[in-house]
């Protein structure tokens, strides 16, 4: 089964479809990079806790997993180019905050992460968290961002002093890639609509390509309704009546302003989960700061991270243990008592951690 | 060494009294001003007939042009020379949204052509909550300063090989000065204290590097006002969760779009925020949220209150503030009083009956 399993991540497409048709099951797993071990048995994922909060919440959400009895076992890596050693071998992690990069370091670890694989779709569920109201209602969105190149390709030159070119490259092939990921997506969540939300209107070939390939992508997808609009429609709808999105696939500057502009709905990066899907792996993590001030203090909320494993858990199709896990967390926060300071709690981030592992067991 | 290099900036103020004579503008009498009205697309035309209802039942001493250009209505559209021409002698313009069609053999649309060509550089919404919109902020009371020229609506884009689009976005250091000095200037001159530069200069090193460069550069020059600086993604989280900490903010093209609309949807929606935009030696006076809103066309059911207050604020803007004032007040007590409201804010009233309702409660 390794042996099936490990080349198939380079197999031309058609030849998996090929095996696909097969040995679905077996393939299904290889094709989402898992490290295989025979059904049932234990999967090991790699963990980079990162900086500040970091290694507190990760031991949060390891102790939970245990409590849970979550059949995985964890490769422990610091931020060193054996972190993606790990990845490549595990094909799957989770990782959490890195400190802002001062002139080298951790920014080339997480380019280096999205360049060795591929990672080119950003997935940031949004909802409402029970017990801690914001100002808006029943939120429950997804917003799917392209990762890999757009408006951040990073091609920019000086024309002549003063004049400056930004180059937003759109190709034919990420756009179909991270817009058939966005109906797979639906599909396998159960969700009804995926929106596409683009600004084909002032740059009718660049966004217009983008919106082509949704199209497309969406008349091979008949079970899921299509909607396309604006960006700028969308921001305006989206603060007053965010109810009415579902999935949201976009190119990768629109991405990254709706996805924390959803986050903001919900009450901030503490609390949202991230996802980056690739060709050849996949890394969940936590996308809120590191927290300096608080690291070590037992006083870090971990839901984000957690959330984040959830995510990873219902991507290695284990999600039985991910309901489990997401219901736990939720009920703890929804409860109000084990509630953490930046949710207007009292409580510790091991008080918190214990009350949702004494709700998994 | 600063002063120099701005001293070459031409000088921005932009009008606070008409210094147009009307003797020279044809076909008015002497007491009337000419402003140039272009309808536009969607429900505009019908917003507009309402609007010069309310401008005249205020009595405002205005006379109009109008010139209809429309992108999705090519038969019926005028050239947009002649929109450019009218604008340019009467310096001040009420023109309703224009839609943008994703087709067509130009990329760039008519609006986009039009604001290049006369140099309207500067866009300018006031947001605030207002007397009896229910919201879900309250006291929100903030400046959106848009460069509006370049960057992302360059309309430069090319097909390198197929399916390989590259689109250009364009910064240069003369017009993010230019609206960086356009945004002090408004802060100084309507007593606000802060001006916070949107941008993404941390993955855009050079190009919202610019423009960021810039609006420091120019910052230094008025030391009464602070300046700080933000992130396009986190903005918006912080709008949505304490927009109260917002005073005035200047940003590149494209992410005034975003956050043009997502203010206005924090106090209320689309229909109810007027705004403007500005070039050395013009006005248009328009919508705040830029939404044709084309799919309720002839249904009688879009809200006014927008163009209605870009009015008052065209008459301020032409030295007739008692009319502005008028207007203004009206439109805030139909609003107060919330037995009138159309759909959007939650009501059942139509444009007309909001139109007369407004018209009613004129001193």
């Amino acid at each position: 089964l390794l042996q099936l399993c490990q080349p198939s991540y380079k197999m031309p497409s058609h030849q998996l479809l090929l095996q696909l048709m097969k040995r679905p099951s077996q393939l299904l797993q290889a094709s989402r990079g898992l490290s295989a071990a025979a059904a049932g048995g234990t999967r090991t994922v790699t963990l980079i806790p990162g900086d500040g909060i970091g290694p507190e919440i990760s031991n949060s959400v390891k102790k939970i997993f245990a409590a849970a009895k979550v059949p995985i076992a964890w490769d422990e890596v610091d931020v060193t180019p054996k972190a993606i050693d790990s990845v490549n071998k595990h094909g799957i992690g989770l990782k959490g905050p890195l400190a802002t990069p001062v002139g080298k370091g951790h920014r080339s670890l997480n380019l280096a992460l999205r360049k060795e694989f591929n990672l080119y779709a950003n997935v940031r569920p949004c909802r409402s968290l029970e017990g801690y109201p914001t100002p808006y209602k029943n939120v429950d969105l997804v917003t799917i961002r392209e990762n890999t190149e757009g408006e951040y390709s990073g091609i920019e030159h000086i024309i002549v002093d003063g004049v400056v070119q930004s180059i937003k490259l759109i190709t034919e092939t990420a756009s179909r890639r991270v817009a058939k990921f966005a109906f797979e997506f639906a599909l396998r969540e159960g969700r009804r609509k995926v929106t596409a939300v683009h600004k084909a209107n002032i740059m009718r070939l660049s966004d217009g390509l983008f919106l082509k390939c949704c199209r497309e992508e969406a008349h091979k997808h008949p079970g899921v309704e299509f909607a396309e609009a604006y960006l700028d429609t969308v921001c305006l709808n989206m603060v007053q009546d965010p109810t009415q999105f579902d999935v949201l696939v976009m190119p990768n500057l629109y991405g990254d302003i709706l996805s924390d502009l959803c986050a903001g709905l919900v009450g901030g990066l503490g609390v949202t989960p991230s996802g980056n899907i690739g060709e050849s792996g996949a890394i969940f993590e936590s996308v809120h700061g590191t927290a300096p001030d608080i690291a070590g203090k037992d006083l870090a909320n971990p839901t984000a991270l957690l959330l984040s494993g959830v995510m990873m858990l219902r991507h290695m199709q284990l999600g039985e243990f991910a309901d489990r896990i997401e219901k736990a967390c939720l009920d703890s926060i929804g409860d109000g008592r084990a509630r953490t300071k930046d949710l207007g709690g009292g409580a510790t981030c091991s008080q918190f951690t214990d009350t949702i592992c004494s709700r998994v067991a | 060494m600063l002063l120099p290099q701005l001293r070459r900036l031409a000088p921005l103020a932009y009008r606070g009294l008409s210094s147009q004579s009307a003797a020279a503008v044809p076909n008015s009498t002497p007491l009337q001003q000419t402003v140039t009205v272009v309808p536009g697309d969607g429900v505009f035309p019908e917003l507009l007939d309402a609007t010069k209802q309310v401008l005249k039942a205020a009595g405002a001493p205005l006379a109009y042009e109008q010139v209809y250009v429309s992108d999705v209505n090519r038969s019926l559209s005028q050239p947009l020379d002649t929109l450019m021409e009218s604008i340019q002698r009467n310096k001040v313009a009420l023109m309703g949204i224009m839609s943008h069609p994703t087709y067509g053999s130009d990329l760039a649309s008519s609006s986009m052509r039009l604001r290049r060509k006369l140099d309207m550089f500067a866009s300018c919404v006031n947001v605030r909550s207002m007397p009896g919109i229910t919201s879900r902020h309250k006291s929100i009371n903030l400046v959106i300063i848009r460069e509006q020229t370049e960057g992302e609506y360059s309309a430069l884009e090319h097909e390198t090989v197929p399916g390989v689009v590259e689109s250009l976005k364009i910064v240069t250091r003369k017009n993010s000065e230019r609206i960086a000095k356009f945004a002090f200037d408004y802060a100084v001159k309507n007593g606000r204290k802060r001006v916070t530069a949107v941008h993404k200069a941390n993955i855009m090193k050079l190009g919202d590097g610019l423009f960021l460069e810039s609006c420091k550069e120019v910052s230094q020059l008025y030391p009464g006002i602070e300046l700080e600086n933000m992130i396009i993604d986190n903005c918006c989280m912080q709008l949505v969760s304490r927009p109260e900490q917002f005073d005035v903010m200047v940003m590149p093209n494209l992410y005034g779009n975003i956050i043009d609309n997502l203010a206005s949807g924090l106090v209320g929606g689309a229909g109810i925020v007027p705004g403007a935009s500005y070039s050395h030696d013009c006005v248009i006076f328009e919508s705040g949220a830029r939404h044709p809103f084309a799919q309720a066309v002839g249904k009688d059911i879009a809200n006014p209150t927008a163009m209605f207050l870009a009015s008052a604020n065209m008459l301020n803007h032409l030295n007739l503030p008692m009319h502005g004032r008028r207007i203004r007040q009206a439109v805030f007590r139909v609003l107060e009083a919330g037995k009138c409201q159309t759909r959007d804010l939650g009501g059942h009233a139509r444009t007309s009956e909001f139109t007369y309702a407004v018209i009613n409660n004129m001193e």
